[in-house]
Parts: C-alpha cells; structure tokens; sequence
C-alpha cells in the first residue's frame, strides 16, 4: 500500500525502483530514407521531445554515384549527360554551368541565336521545376489540387523539351559551343501560345493556397532565417532571396543574353518558408516575361559556335565535305583538347547557385570537375532551421528548401 | 573574352590589394581566365579567410573543392570559393596538404564550411583540424578508403548486393564481367604518354636486347655443322644465274610500241 501511495506522489527509492516511467526521456526517430515527404533518399535521426524537434542529423549521399569520379574517365562531351542526372528536375539547368565552364576556358563564342535558345530553355526549365517544386511543397502541408493542376503545366514543359532535343527530361541539349540542334519555328509559336495560356491555370492553382489559412499556418513562421545566417549558411537562389537578401546571378553576374533580358528579383521580408515559397511563385511569372523577350528578341543564325574543332557538324555536311567527315569522327572519339587551367562557374539554378569548378590539364578529359550542389548547403542547415519546431513543420521545410538528391548526394 | 560566361566586376588591382592585405601568408597568386587564386600558408588559413571575410567583404563561402595531384611532395589542393555579395566578386584560397597534415578548419567562419569539410574528408581523406563532426558524408555507412583519389580505381573495390540466402545485403570484391576499357584516343603524335608498338626503334628509346654471352665455344655456333653449312653453294647465285633479271630503263619497265 506504502509502495502505491508513493508512486501517487512520484517518490522512488532504492527499495522500489521504478521502470522509468518518472523521467521522460526524448524520442529518436528516423525520417526516411523511404518517406514521401523527404523528396528522395533522405534519411534524418531526429531527436524529440514530445512532437517538438530537438536535433535533426540528416544523412545523405544515399544517391550518391560518383559522377565526379565518373566525369575524370570521360571527355568533355560524354560527360555531358552526367549533369542532367544531378538535378533531374532541372535538367538543362545543370548542364548551362557545365557548359559555360568549358567555353569559358576554350574561350568559345556562341552564336547569339544559341545564347537566345538557351536563356529560353532555361527559363522553361525554371518554370518547370518550379512547378513540381510548388506542387510538393503545397503537398507536404496537406493540400492535394494544386499539385495535380501544376503538374500539368509541368507535363507541358516536358512536352517543350521533347520537341526540342527528343528527350523529355535527360535533354543533353546544351552543348559546348551552343546547343545541339535548332529548333522548328512552330514549336517557338506554340510556346509564345502557352505563354499566354498557361499563367491563367498557375493563377487559378495558387489562389487556392497563397490566401488559404491552412497554408499559411503551416508556413508563415515557420523556419525563419535572417540574412546574416542565410549568408553564413552558404544559402543561394530562392532561399536566400526569401531572406530578404536580392541576389540573383542572372542579374548580377549575367551569363549568356540575361544582360539583355529586363526582369524583376522577388526578395521576401521575413525569411520564412511562406516566403521561399511565394519567391517561386513569382519567380515562374518574371521567367514567363523573359521567355516572351528571348522568343521577340531571337535572331536568325546558327545556333552553335562554327568552329569545327569544338563542334562536330552536321549529318547532312558529313555526306558532302571529307574534311566535315574527319572532324565528326575526331569529336566523337577522341574529343576536343581543353586548355590547362581551372575556373569556377556558377549559374542560378532554379535552385540556387549551382557551381562547377573544372579543372583541366590540358587533354580531352576533365582532370577534375567539382559539382557545388545547392542543396548540400541547404540541407546542412536543416538542423539550425528545425529546431525548435514541430515535427510536422520539419516537411514544410524541406518543401521549401527545394531539395533534389540527383544533386545534392551527386 | 568572346565567351558568355558570368561576368564579375573588375579583377584589375584586387589581387594586388588582396595579396597585400593576406601578407606573409601568401605563396602564390594566380590571375588566370578573368579569376583570382591564391594559395596560402596552410596554418594560416583560418585567420586569412577571416580577413578575406571580415575586411574584404568576401561574405559567403560557396565551396571547398579538394583536388589530387599524386605527383606533388603534398598531393591534395584544397580550394575555397569565396563569393562577395557587395562587391560582386569572387575568388579562389588554396591550401595544399598531404594524408597526415590537417587542414585548419573554417567551421568557426562560416558554418557551412561544416558538411564542406566533411565531403572532402569523404572523398580525399584530408583531415581538418577544429571540425567537431568529421564523419564521412556522402559514402556508405562502413566505406573504406577516399574514393576521388586519384589512385582509387573507378569501379572500387566491393560490390554490394542482396543476399536471397543471408536475407540480407552483403558486400563481395567487385568482379567484372568484362574487363574495365579505358579506352585512349589521344592523338599518338599529339604528346601522348606511351610508345607505340614498333616506335621504340626511332627514338631510341627501346630496352638494350639481352646481350649474347660466348663463354662456351658451342655458343658461338662454330663447328663441324656450321663450316658444313658454310660450304654449301649459295642457293641465291644459282637462281641469278638461272634467270636475268630483267632490264630497266630510267622511266621504269618499258611498254609494248613505246621508246623506238
């Protein structure tokens, strides 16, 4: 009786130890690496106390290939298609910083009707990750229709890209030099049609969420960041604009025609995940106007550099020129020679700053090409921006943040 | 400059005011490809990307890349990218190192350097010293070995699969069903690294033959059998003899109604 009377006022001693039942100890639990909500292979042990999140340890490299490894055994054109399997949201993406990379230690011009094309499909890649982006972020904190009517316009995207290269996502489009083939002037018009069209369905998708209470209790307030832990973080891209901070590489370190294209940089005010979210959301609108510009703007001419020693011609010039005939097989077997030197390019990503640092000993292979992924440094913070709150908050950040793992694990 | 690369502002006079202002720790300044590098004392890392950071508006760390260079006394580079969002501009701090020396850690800087550090602690095996959570980060769980070491081979070393009898995952020495084909298109005569079959007799380059030992007089291959061979007459002088050869004029052999 003595023993239950003291159990009633939680007094234990030696006599009857207790089973632990007084002390309440946190809860270790593993998110992933199989859950919805992670966005790929991502593992967290999470710390909780209670349902509030205590400590988040993320691993990752799950996805992990060594494409960096794998690009020194190959030359520079075949380890091209490597970087459309990094961010497979945004394939072309990938490749515009590869790319630039090597053209800026060939010293390469790109024709301006290739620099149009690109910037084209860049922001069509940019729409279209944000789309699936958007989609998934309004999916982990509850909401099912936008996702399934974005989707759509996503599935047009990829409908664009087929049209253009063949391949709907691993497009291998962007070449050194330019790109691979020129496009059919009606797939031009029927994407200056969408442009007009698709804005309205985008509308309609995100009035059901930006104004929506659910919506914006799960995300107003939510992982705030200010700008000096953005910058020290390593943050890029729309995260780090939704802390206030307007950086934008296209705008302050343009690269291919942006110089010419005319668009605004949506900053957010508070730094949380309602803001990250609603910068994409305008992001898709400012990439819609400088598509209208680059499909107004773009010149004739060809669309890739026309020195033969970088790219290879032609099928067509192939049946006629002998000289077209030695140059096709030499760049496809043994590949261009790149000067020694190394450079660090880095383009805005739908993601962020998405970097490559290529390193190059003078042969037709990469002697060492680093990949800075956007996510990596993101991702790190996950720990820094969780703590604290709810677990069911730790999906609205990971939403935000946008995480590819093609990308981040590499 | 014809490509269309990002474009920074002005490089002119930043790596003579960078150079002064990192000092003594400076070992090297490299402005090549419109891009600043400078490699710095490896002790004095930390305290110069301080200064970078704090004096010179360098804000955000945007990378740590290791490079390896087996060739080198200290084999692994270690580049940090340095982006100053108000002046627009990056740069490049290397440090070199080797297996046993640590690299001093920037966690402190900026916290990103954390998972930075680790990824090429992953991959090159360079340590860090003052990084608290130095695990490997991108490979398995158990991984043996620095992989993007340039003497790491590409296939690596176990393979790994399920196991229906174990019913579990189980790791094996990699075998290949094929031979692993580096396949080599540089141009012979463009400075490519080995010899070709049959060039060594150009350059002089080849092995010296085994030489030919005489210590025994049946080495020489004199005797009884060989003046025998010796004596008989020579099978070329006879078909010489049995056929002329035939005549030859200036132009060649001459054709039927020509040259009279």
């Amino acid at each position: 009786m003595s023993d239950y009377l003291d159990e009633m006022d939680h007094i234990a001693d030696e006599s009857d130890p207790t089973v632990g039942d007084l002390e309440i100890q946190n809860f270790t639990i593993n998110f992933g690496p199989q859950h919805p909500a992670a966005h790929g292979v991502l593992r967290m042990v999470m710390e909780l106390d209670g349902e509030v999140v205590e400590r988040v340890d993320p691993h990752v490299g799950l996805l992990h290939r060594g494409t960096e490894k794998l690009i020194e055994h190959k030359t520079y054109l075949q380890a091209l298609p490597y970087f459309d399997r990094l961010d497979y949201c945004s394939p072309l993406a990938m490749e515009h910083s590869y790319v630039l990379a090597i053209e800026k230690l060939l010293d390469l011009e790109v024709p301006l009707r290739g620099q149009y094309l690109r910037v084209l499909f860049a922001e069509l890649t940019r729409i279209c990750n944000h789309m699936l982006n958007i989609g998934a972020h309004v999916m982990d904190v509850g909401a099912m229709t936008p996702n399934i009517w974005v989707f759509e316009i996503r599935e047009q995207c990829m409908g664009f890209f087929e049209r253009a290269s063949g391949a709907r996502m691993h497009s291998a489009w962007f070449r050194p030099g330019g790109v691979h083939q020129d496009v059919p002037l009606k797939l031009l018009t029927d994407i200056a049609d969408w442009l007009d069209e698709f804005p309205k369905l985008f509308d309609d998708a995100m009035s059901l969420v930006v104004g929506n209470r659910i919506f914006k209790q799960r995300n107003v307030d939510i992982a705030t960041v200010s700008q000096d832990d953005a910058i020290r973080w390593g943050f890029s891209g729309p995260v780090l604009r939704g802390s206030g901070v307007a950086w934008d590489l296209r705008k302050s370190q343009p690269y291919d025609v942006y110089d010419r294209m005319d668009f605004e940089v949506p900053v957010g005010t508070k730094g949380d995940c309602y803001d990250r979210f609603m910068v994409r959301v305008e992001e898709v609108r400012q990439s819609a106007r400088i598509m209208r510009q680059c499909l107004n703007e773009m010149p004739e001419g060809p669309v890739a550099s026309t020195d033969r020693k970088i790219v290879p011609p032609k099928r067509a010039e192939m049946k006629q020129s002998m000289e077209a005939l030695i140059h096709h097989f030499k760049l496809y077997t043994e590949g261009f020679h790149v000067p020694a030197g190394e450079v660090y390019v880095a383009t805005e990503s739908p993601k962020g700053e998405f970097g490559v640092y290529l390193v190059s000993d003078g042969t037709n292979k990469p002697y060492r090409c680093k990949i800075r992924p956007t996510a990596f440094s993101h991702l790190q913070a996950m720990d820094f921006m969780t703590k604290g709150h709810m677990l069911p908050d730790a999906t609205a950040i990971l939403g935000a943040i946008d995480v590819v793992f093609g990308e981040c694990d590499r | 400059m014809a490509h269309s690369a990002p474009i920074i502002s002005s490089n002119s006079g930043v790596a003579a005011k960078l150079g002064k202002a990192i000092g003594a720790a400076l070992i090297d300044t490299v402005e090549a490809y419109g891009e600043i590098s400078f490699t710095v004392e490896r002790k004095k890392l930390a305290t110069v990307l301080e200064k970078l950071r704090d004096k010179h508006e360098y804000q955000q760390l945007m990378e740590i890349a290791g490079v390896d260079y087996p060739d080198r006394a200290e084999r692994f580079e270690v580049c940090y990218h340095l982006l100053s969002l108000t002046k627009n501009h990056r740069i490049r701090v290397k440090v070199t190192t080797d297996e046993d020396n640590a690299v001093p850690s920037v966690t402190h800087i900026w916290e990103v350097a954390g998972w930075l550090e680790r990824e090429v602690f992953d991959m090159y095996g360079v340590l860090f010293d003052g990084n608290t959570d130095l695990r490997r980060i991108l490979t398995d769980y158990g991984f043996q070995g620095h992989p993007f070491r340039k003497d790491f081979p590409l296939t690596g070393y176990v393979e790994m699969r399920y196991s229906e009898e174990d019913k579990r995952v189980i790791y094996e020495p990699v075998k290949l069903a094929q031979d692993f084909r580096s396949f080599d298109f540089m141009s012979p005569w463009e400075g490519a690294d080995y010899i070709l079959p049959g060039d060594e007799k150009v350059g002089g380059e080849a092995p010296p033959p085994t030489p030919k030992t005489t210590d025994d007089k049946k080495d020489t291959g004199a005797g009884a059998k060989a003046d025998k061979e010796a004596a008989k007459p020579s099978k070329r002088k006879k078909a010489a003899a049995k056929k002329p050869a035939p005549k030859r004029t200036k132009s060649g052999t001459q054709k039927k109604g020509e040259g009279k």
